[in-house]
């Protein structure tokens, strides 16, 4: 047998926190050896807002009258940001069947056992997801611009769109680490889809509030997809159609705040979830 | 030297409804391969669970590799190795690749972890497969990739919660002789089971659970002698001269007498095997029976385990009936 390797000693703050910061690139890296060797099952990620962009810019969208100057006009300017901002909130499908598959397989105990932060599950998971997202965004941000989409605000402000998206993604990944953590098993995680569909639709991704009845056009308004919806498409110069409520005529200020309350909730959650593993 | 590695005394647990541990003591020293046998839900996956510091226990007091479980529990992580019932692989990372994660995840350095990672392939066979993924591997392979991440830091305590099952015959082989390396090597083993050739091929000591608490705890040849007698069996040519067959066995034996006419067969209990034996032979030949079969037969693992586990299930039952007739 080969000598021991003695793991190196980590007592003092300064090399936790060095050790700890490692054994998240390590989890990260990880992910993206996934990343570049399935590249087919991240592309099938994105089949699904794809499919959704043609089939309501160009099945539907011809139909649609959202900005009251007759059916189709300015439909792709409208739709765009709601697609962005409806791709960010169905990924914490993504995170939660992560990590439901993660602790299903196994793989949350063994690391659990090891002498390592076991944060790392989580928080390298959390990174990699937002760089995932990002990687969403650019290919989705392309397939935009090809299909006629243009952002008309400046360099910052469409920066600063991707921001706020990011955001969102970020706040919900918290939701999706809870969830996956709560879920039996991988085939419950993919069943959160019935969750994730209300979620991302009933909001003012395909049409605005103002055009349902009234009291779903009010759970539309205060969705947290819509905010970031709206707020977006000011900043891409795009058509908002805006109504009274708070959250839609303060689109911007509810689009830093909703994730922001998202993480304070969820956050806990996920982490007590994660210390009752042990219970 | 021998050390006592694992050291766990009146470990009791208590889920929403059921009671996994009520009382469970275990002692492991280095070297030693330590069988857990039970039926399901017996606790053998609590304990190992609690050994690992992956389950908080209520009551009693766990060491393993010198540190207490609760208070001490990194300390223990980096002195254990962990192969629970599911492959804990990357099916997408190769062989190597997963290796290196996880040494750099047991905190060695990049160095250290790919040095690791090679020496490991290579004394796990995998070598050749090294830059393959899991998912391609037969289920043998990945076990053993599986234990090979598990050994990184080379653990003084190694646990392995049912490690083959649902391998093939050649996969348990496989496995067997990877564990008997370790426990060579001077780690020791704790392994739970329901395979009683397993555990008979495999164990230095079993410690049988059932409900949470200890049956018995011995050597496999002690399990089973604890069964009692040798057998001497007779199994019959023709299913006509099975009166004649128990006739001799008759004469020979020391209780009662089976008598199975599926199997044409006359076994009974004896307590000298060899002056038996002799004496079936020659009076077989003397009355010109041919047979199929003349043996001695020790009880099997099976036999003792099922004697074993049918008494506590008997003890319980007898439990709640007096209960009941308290009740009345």
């Amino acid at each position: 047998m080969t000598a021991t390797l003695a793991p190196l000693p980590d007592e003092t703050l300064a090399s936790r926190i060095k050790w700890t910061l490692h054994d998240y690139r390590a989890i990260v890296g990880q992910e993206f050896v996934h990343l570049y060797r399935q590249p087919v099952n991240f592309l099938w990620q994105l089949g699904f807002p794809i499919v959704m962009v043609l089939l309501f810019v160009y099945v539907f969208g011809s139909a649609m009258d959202v900005t009251g100057q007759g059916a189709g006009v300015d439909y792709v300017a409208y739709a765009m940001p709601g697609m962005f901002a409806m791709t960010m909130a169905f990924g914490f499908m993504n995170t939660a069947w992560a990590v439901a598959e993660a602790k299903e397989k196994g793989f949350v105990d063994r690391v659990r056992s090891m002498p390592m932060a076991s944060s790392a599950v989580v928080v390298g998971r959390n990174i990699a997801d937002t760089i995932h997202a990002a990687v969403d965004l650019l290919v989705l941000f392309i397939i935009a611009i090809v299909i006629g989409w243009s952002s008309d605000g400046t360099f910052w402000e469409t920066l600063g769109a991707f921001a706020l998206l990011l955001w969102l993604r970020f706040a919900l990944i918290w939701v999706g680490v809870f969830l996956g953590l709560l879920v039996k098993n991988v085939e419950q995680a993919g069943s959160l889809f019935a969750l994730a569909f209300p979620f991302g639709m009933i909001s003012s991704v395909f049409t605005p509030p103002e055009l349902m009845p009234g009291w779903l056009g009010a759970i539309a308004a205060w969705n947290p997809v819509s905010a970031t919806a709206t707020a977006i498409r000011d900043l891409f110069g795009n058509p908002a159609v805006a109504g009274d409520s708070w959250p839609e005529a303060n689109a911007l200020a509810a689009a830093i705040i909703w994730p922001v309350v998202i993480t304070l909730i969820f956050l806990p959650l996920a982490v007590r979830r994660f210390q009752n593993l042990g219970r | 030297m021998t050390t006592t590695t694992v050291e766990a005394e009146n470990l009791g647990k208590r889920y929403k409804n059921n009671t996994a541990l009520a009382g469970f003591d275990l002692q492991a020293t280095s070297g030693e391969v330590l069988g857990l046998l039970g039926p399901n839900g017996a606790g053998k996956t609590t304990t190992v669970r609690i050994l690992t510091t992956l389950l908080r226990f209520d009551t009693g007091r766990a060491t393993v590799a010198g540190f207490d479980v609760a208070r001490d529990a990194r300390q223990v992580r980096r002195r254990i190795g962990l192969t629970a019932q599911q492959t804990a692989v990357d099916d997408v990372l190769t062989a190597r690749q997963n290796l290196v994660l996880f040494g750099k995840l047991f905190r060695l350095t990049k160095a250290d972890a790919m040095r690791r990672a090679t020496e490991l392939l290579d004394q796990f066979g995998l070598a050749d497969a090294a830059d393959r993924q899991p998912k391609q591997f037969s289920g043998g392979m990945k076990r053993r990739l599986d234990l090979a991440a598990s050994m990184i830091l080379a653990p003084q305590v190694m646990f392995l919660d049912e490690p083959t099952t649902g391998l093939d015959p050649a996969g348990r082989r496989e496995v067997w002789d990877a564990v008997s390396g370790l426990a060579a090597d001077g780690t020791t083993v704790v392994l739970t089971t329901h395979y009683l050739d397993e555990a008979d091929r495999l164990c230095d000591r079993i410690a049988v659970i059932d409900h949470g608490r200890n049956i018995v705890e011995d050597t496999p040849m002690g399990l089973k002698r604890q069964m009692g007698a040798d057998r001497l069996e007779i199994v019959a040519a023709e299913p006509d001269d099975l009166a004649a067959l128990r006739g001799i066995v008759e004469r020979i034996a020391d209780g009662d007498i089976v008598v199975d006419e599926a199997a044409a067969s006359v076994s009974a209990p004896v307590k000298d095997p060899v002056p038996a034996l002799t004496a079936a032979a020659t009076a077989l030949q003397d009355k010109q029976i041919a047979v199929a079969d003349l043996g001695l037969r020790r009880p099997t693992l099976d036999e003792a385990f099922l004697e074993l586990i049918g008494d506590t299930d008997k003890a319980d039952t007898e439990k709640v009936e007096t209960a009941k007739e308290a009740d009345k």
